[in-house]
């Protein structure tokens, strides 16, 4: 039925633009001079049926279900839901729905039948109204762009208005997605927080998310301190950062200062496909390769490697971030203007005196930029660390050991089935949102530091 | 540095540039040591890059064929009635090939463990032939299925007969009546097209990527559709049109944020909003897809922008002198010029979209499927979630699938790549 609705809105559209069209032709071959070309009231007409419509649909598909579902719930029978978890007032609304669909299992409660027929007939209702909703809507607009079409209309400004909110629209949608994401997460945390107290989240040594499954299971409690899952992310996110900010940094050094134009053309190649290869990729090597290889190391140094240490994944993180560091100080030392340089030489320098002395320390701002990014980057990487790293938070500060992380956490916690009621799934996404105020604070520093350093040397 | 003897006033210091002073030649040091330095990064990073694709590749290179089994299949009509079709004692009809194709077998005792020696699926194939000519009834058929994992890796060499029998997962016999079939040249290695062909399954021997590309293809063009237009709307609006003000500068610090959010983030809004509220299908492409798109937006809004800027004054000015309104200016003129860029950047955007794997897991595409999504509002994995799954199975017939996977995966994106580093080169002009 939407396609249905979305083909009767195109159909109309193209009507529109045929006869505004031939209408604009009509009165220009009577000899009366039009403001604007005869494609411009084509356009309008087109336009001025496309948009409106097509966000009536959209909003339509977004509110018509939970609405339904809302109603069949409100319809079910005196104090079915009482007494019940959202998870249980889930499961009902699952069976309705898929009896509704026709997929029976058992024989039901003839209320869930009653309600499920109900549904169907919600829906059914709904798709019919929205195909003849959209039917009147075009019908109207189509009219209305019809009689606009005169000699003087300014069907240029008309359709070139249109287009330019709707482009403005879109560079907003950026905003909205922002806020949606702010909005998303704080809502759920929120829930996380009338649940367990704010303090015992960010102060609390334990992380154990689990949830009873009888009421007197010992142990019941899930312990929800996130401080060791972070100390995780910072033990993983430094190894990594050791490896990849030396070598990074000596491969920009080495770009920009020693390579011939031919090693450039080789090396900058390899350095972007290593930067394109996904990160899932790197955390099967790191399981692969590296963890079995760190281990046996470990055990002929008689030293205890843990089988997901923290090593293994820091240390492929750190492969995949020196792409990305060596990019940003390559750039940053090439913005270092011509003259610094020919000034040093000048003097006497020599070629690492010139590099460590005069372009350096001009270019340590964008440097500084382009590794805080990296630290953001580590900090949000999940792949890797889903695969490589351990799931049992701990204490520790050892690399050897196996940590987890923020990101494996998110991950864990909510592969399969969630339901948004207990503290185990919610508390996903109060750890997403540590991690988006992080990596945003982080983010919007390095951005700075990077754009008002360019305007140094602008 | 000798001060002259008579006067007490310093000598003016004598430097000459074949001077071989020990501070020059250790300044000189320096630069060597700084060079060597550099050498050793890049050498590091190269010998990563190669030990990862040469790993990969070792592991990778035997999921590309596949060890088959010829038997001489003969229908029996006992087994198999006309009637029952399509069931029927398919399994007891392939294990009686075999048993005749091994003239050592005990038929009674070691019947299972010679089943063992077949793929699951192998029955299947069979059906599969009769139930599309029931006549081969009471017939004999050659045919050719595949081995089960283990004779699979045996095959291939991946289990070592020198192992002790109790620590290996083929003992003895076993390998002895393989042998038997390979000396009676019933086993062959083709070409695993059912790599591709097949979607997934719990048996390594039969698993495919079908679902998965499948998937990620649904994904990708829902991805593309909703990015491209809506990502080149907005740097148009901002390249060109915007006012320069406090709002201009807001949305783009954002949309410069938003190019650095963690993906596993946008993950969670899927999961929030288009799962929870919005009650969007689980594990379905179309979700996938608008998740994807989110992130590809301020990729494509980034590239497209440099592309435009890339487009020199005059031609705007030209179009202007001659009375093009400015839209007419942008869409007419300066569009066309930027096109190849932007479809550079999208491009580029797209395989990173490709390679994700995180906010596609949260939103449930790494479910077990083994059919190819017909819609993209149908459950199914992508690429990179399919990777995902197989890493996590024991079995070890999915660790050459994975590397397998991860070669495919690993083309798509260099030919992805490669298609935007010809375009760049080929129609990218400079003025």
């Amino acid at each position: 039925m939407i396609l249905l609705a979305f083909i009767i809105l195109f159909v109309a559209a193209a009507i529109g633009y045929v006869m505004n069209i031939r209408a604009a032709q009509a009165i220009r071959d009577g000899g009366a001079t039009l403001h604007s070309l005869v494609g411009f009231h084509g356009m309008f007409s087109a336009l001025v049926v496309l948009v409106p419509v097509f966000i009536l649909i959209l909003v339509w598909i977004a509110l018509a279900d939970p609405l339904i579902q809302r109603l069949v719930a409100a319809s079910l029978p005196e104090g079915t839901f009482d007494g019940l978890g959202t998870g249980a007032i889930q499961l009902i609304m699952a069976e309705i729905n898929s009896l509704a669909s026709g997929r029976v299992f058992g024989t039901p409660e003839p209320w869930k039948i009653e309600a499920a027929e109900r549904l169907v007939g919600y829906s059914r209702t709904a798709d019919i109204a929205l195909v003849i909703v959209v039917v009147i809507a075009v019908a109207a607009l189509i009219a209305f762009a019809r009689r606009t079409v005169t000699a003087e209309f300014r069907a240029r400004q008309g359709s070139e208005g249109i287009i330019l909110r709707l482009m403005g629209f879109c560079a907003i949608f950026a905003i909205f997605v922002t806020v949606a994401i702010v909005f998303a997460l704080a809502y759920e945390t929120s829930k996380f927080f009338s649940m367990v107290p704010i303090t015992e989240f960010l102060f609390g040594l334990n992380w154990e998310p689990q949830i009873p499954i009888r009421a007197d299971q010992i142990a019941a409690e899930g312990a929800f301190g996130a401080i060791p899952v972070f100390l995780g992310t910072f033990v993983i996110a430094s190894v990594a950062l050791i490896i990849a900010i030396p070598i990074g940094l000596m491969t920009a050094i080495y770009l920009n200062e020693f390579a011939s134009r031919r090693a450039r053309s080789v090396i900058k190649p390899f350095l972007e496909i290593l930067s394109g290869v996904p990160t899932i990729v790197y955390g099967f090597f790191a399981i692969l390769v590296v963890a079995p290889w760190l281990r046996s190391t470990g055990a002929t140094l008689g030293l205890d490697v843990a089988s997901n240490t923290a090593l293994a994944a820091g240390g492929v993180m750190g492969i995949m971030l020196i792409p990305f560091i060596s990019s940003f100080a390559d750039d940053a030392l090439a913005a270092v203007p011509q003259s610094l340089r020919d000034g040093a030489l000048a003097l006497g320098a020599t070629r690492s005196e010139t590099m460590l002395n005069v372009l350096f320390p001009a270019a340590i701002p964008g440097i500084v930029g382009g590794v805080l990014l990296a630290v953001s980057r580590a900090i949000g990487e999940t792949m890797i660390v889903v695969m490589a790293a351990g799931l049992i938070a701990r204490m520790t500060i050892n690399p050897l050991d196996s940590v987890t992380a923020v990101t494996v956490q998110i991950v864990t916690l909510l592969i399969g089935d969630t339901a948004f009621d207990n503290p185990k799934t919610l508390s996903a996404f109060a750890l997403g949102m540590m991690l988006f105020i992080i990596t945003l604070g982080i983010n919007v520093l390095a951005l700075r530091i990077v754009r008002k350093y360019r305007e140094i040397y602008d | 540095m000798v001060d002259s003897p008579n006067t007490g006033i310093p000598a003016p210091h004598q430097i000459s540039l074949t001077d071989r002073s020990p501070a020059i030649a250790r300044r000189k040091r320096k630069d060597v040591l700084l060079q060597g330095l550099g050498l050793v990064a890049i050498s590091i990073a190269f010998a990563v890059m190669f030990l990862l694709f040469a790993s990969l590749i070792r592991t990778g290179h035997t999921a590309f064929v596949q060890t088959h089994i010829t038997l001489d299949v003969f229908i029996d009509p006992a087994e198999v009635p006309v009637e029952n079709l399509p069931r029927g004692g398919f399994q007891n009809v392939v294990t009686n090939a075999m048993i005749a194709k091994l003239p050592s077998v005990d038929d009674d005792s070691e019947r299972r463990a010679v089943q063992q020696i077949l793929s699951n699926g192998a029955q299947f194939y069979v059906r599969d032939r009769v139930v599309a000519d029931p006549s081969l009834i009471g017939q004999t058929i050659s045919i050719t299925v595949p081995a089960s994992d283990a004779f699979d890796q045996l095959h291939k060499g991946s289990i070592n007969r020198d192992t002790p029998e109790a620590l290996r997962r083929v003992n003895d016999q076993a390998v002895g009546w393989w042998d038997e079939l390979v000396d009676a040249g019933a086993i062959s290695k083709p070409l695993n097209f059912s790599l591709i062909t097949n979607a997934d399954s719990r048996f390594p021997e039969l698993a495919g990527l079908r679902g998965a590309l499948v998937g990620s293809f649904w994904a990708l063009l829902i991805c593309f559709i909703i990015a491209f237009p809506a990502g080149i709307g907005a740097a148009i609006y901002l390249e060109e049109f915007a006012p320069k003000n406090k709002v201009s500068d807001f949305i783009e610090v954002n949309i410069n944020n938003l190019a650095a959010v963690p993906s596993v983030v946008f993950g969670l809004l899927a999961l929030a909003v288009f799962l929870n509220y919005l009650g969007m299908p689980r594990s379905a492409p179309f979700v996938g897809g608008l998740t994807l798109a989110l992130m590809t937006m301020p990729t494509i809004i980034i590239a497209t922008r440099a592309a435009l800027k890339a487009v020199p004054p005059s031609i705007r000015e030209a179009a202007l002198g001659v009375g093009a309104s400015k839209q007419q200016v942008v869409f007419q003129h300066v569009l066309p010029l930027a096109m190849p860029g932007i479809l550079t950047g999208t491009i580029i955007g797209l395989a990173q979209a490709l390679g994700e794997t995180a906010p596609l897991l949260l939103i449930g595409m790494n479910a077990f499927i083994t059919s190819a999504a017909s819609s993209p509002f149908e459950a199914a994995t992508a690429l990179p979630t399919q990777i995902f799954i197989w890493a996590d199975s024991p079995e070890r017939g999915f660790v050459s699938r994975t590397s397998a996977a991860i070669l495919v995966l690993l083309t798509f994106l260099i030919f992805m790549n490669g298609i935007a580093i010809y375009m760049r080169s080929k129609f990218e002009r400079r003025w």
